[in-house]
């Protein structure tokens, strides 16, 4: 097998056993990344939401936001490991087909 | 290390895309020149490489979570220009469909993971392994240090664009706008969760791979010397 086709492999490996990323942090009562909090948990935190931040912070819906289906939030552990999945193909989908355009453009025919 | 929307001002944001405007004009330039076209499936495993390692955050039990960057791994494969560009698609997905990371932070957020890790990394290595052959062990071992010096150093950076917030911004009552913590705790947190724990995630995941490809593949590992 060729070394991108194995490579290829390890991201399909990857992709599958990505919900660790979800479940892990759950089962060991580990919070977000240090300075990623929404705003209800900065309230909790230091017990005010910083005008400037309020407001930014709300400046884009993304579509999945947190790598979750929309509607799926309350849905349980199921859903959201099937959705960080799902989130996994769609982002690597777009991530490799822009990638591959770009890289495509910029190497011409060398 | 994504910097969310409303953490950094709009000062600082602005600063920081004009900071990689450039960045990205040369590294496209130098890639044009560098890039083979048979490169160009390896470019897009390293893009969703650095995307899907982002997804694994690694607790911290009782406390946060944080995961590697893969940056200084395509950047060991395919050079700092090439990965900077890669680096930077797979974390303007992640703002723009996941919201993970904010649109008005892309700028920070690359100057951080894909220009600061890549290049602080890249020549790291490139030292480490000065006359060590391609399939030596202190090439593996380079890659893991490199890594983690490269991930260390985007870490600092972003505790130090956190830090400054509240320095830069804040109400007349001295009130923070945007991120409240200064530079101490955010610098102090921010590095110090990286040096102890996500650190060595980046340095184990980038030395495991670069071993695997010393028996796979050991040209990719000389090509871009």
């Amino acid at each position: 097998m060729k070394t991108t086709a194995k490579l290829a492999l390890l991201i399909v490996i990857l992709i599958v056993l990505s919900p660790l990323g979800l479940l892990l942090p759950a089962l060991l009562k580990a919070g977000p990344a240090w300075g990623e909090w929404g705003v209800g948990e900065l309230q909790a935190l230091i017990g005010y939401v910083p005008r400037g931040l309020e407001k930014l912070s709300a400046i884009w819906d993304a579509p999945m936001v947190g790598y979750v289906c929309k509607g799926w939030s309350q849905k349980g552990i199921l859903h959201l490991s099937a959705g960080y999945i799902i989130s996994a193909v769609t982002g690597i989908g777009i991530v490799a087909a822009i990638t591959i355009v770009l890289g495509k453009l910029l190497s011409g025919k060398k | 290390m994504h910097i969310p929307d409303g953490y950094l001002g709009p000062a600082t944001s602005g600063f920081f895309y004009a900071a990689m405007v450039p960045v990205w004009m040369v590294c496209s330039k130098m890639v044009k020149k560098t890039l083979k076209a048979k490169q160009v499936p390896l470019l897009a495993i390293g893009a969703a490489f650095s995307f899907v390692i982002m997804m694994f955050n690694v607790p911290i039990p009782g406390g946060s979570t944080g995961h590697a960057v893969g940056g200084v791994l395509v950047a060991i494969l395919l050079g700092p220009w090439a990965a900077t560009i890669a680096i930077t698609v797979a974390l303007v997905v992640q703002a723009l469909l996941f919201g993970d990371g904010g649109i008005t932070a892309i700028g920070a957020n690359c100057f951080n993971m894909a220009f600061v890790s890549v290049f602080a990394g890249y020549y790291a290595y490139r030292f480490l392994r000065i006359r060590a052959a391609a399939n030596s062990t202190r090439t593996v071992f380079a890659a893991g240090v490199a890594a983690y010096i490269g991930i260390n150093a985007a870490a600092l950076c972003a505790g130090i664009e956190f830090g400054l917030q509240p320095l830069l911004y804040h109400t007349a009552a001295g009130q923070p706008l945007y991120c409240p913590y200064g530079l101490k705790v955010a610098i102090t947190t921010m590095s110090g969760e990286h040096l102890l724990v996500f650190g060595w995630i980046e340095a184990i995941v980038t030395a495991l791979v670069v071993k695997y490809l010393q028996k796979q593949d050991l040209e990719l590992l000389t090509l871009n010397q």
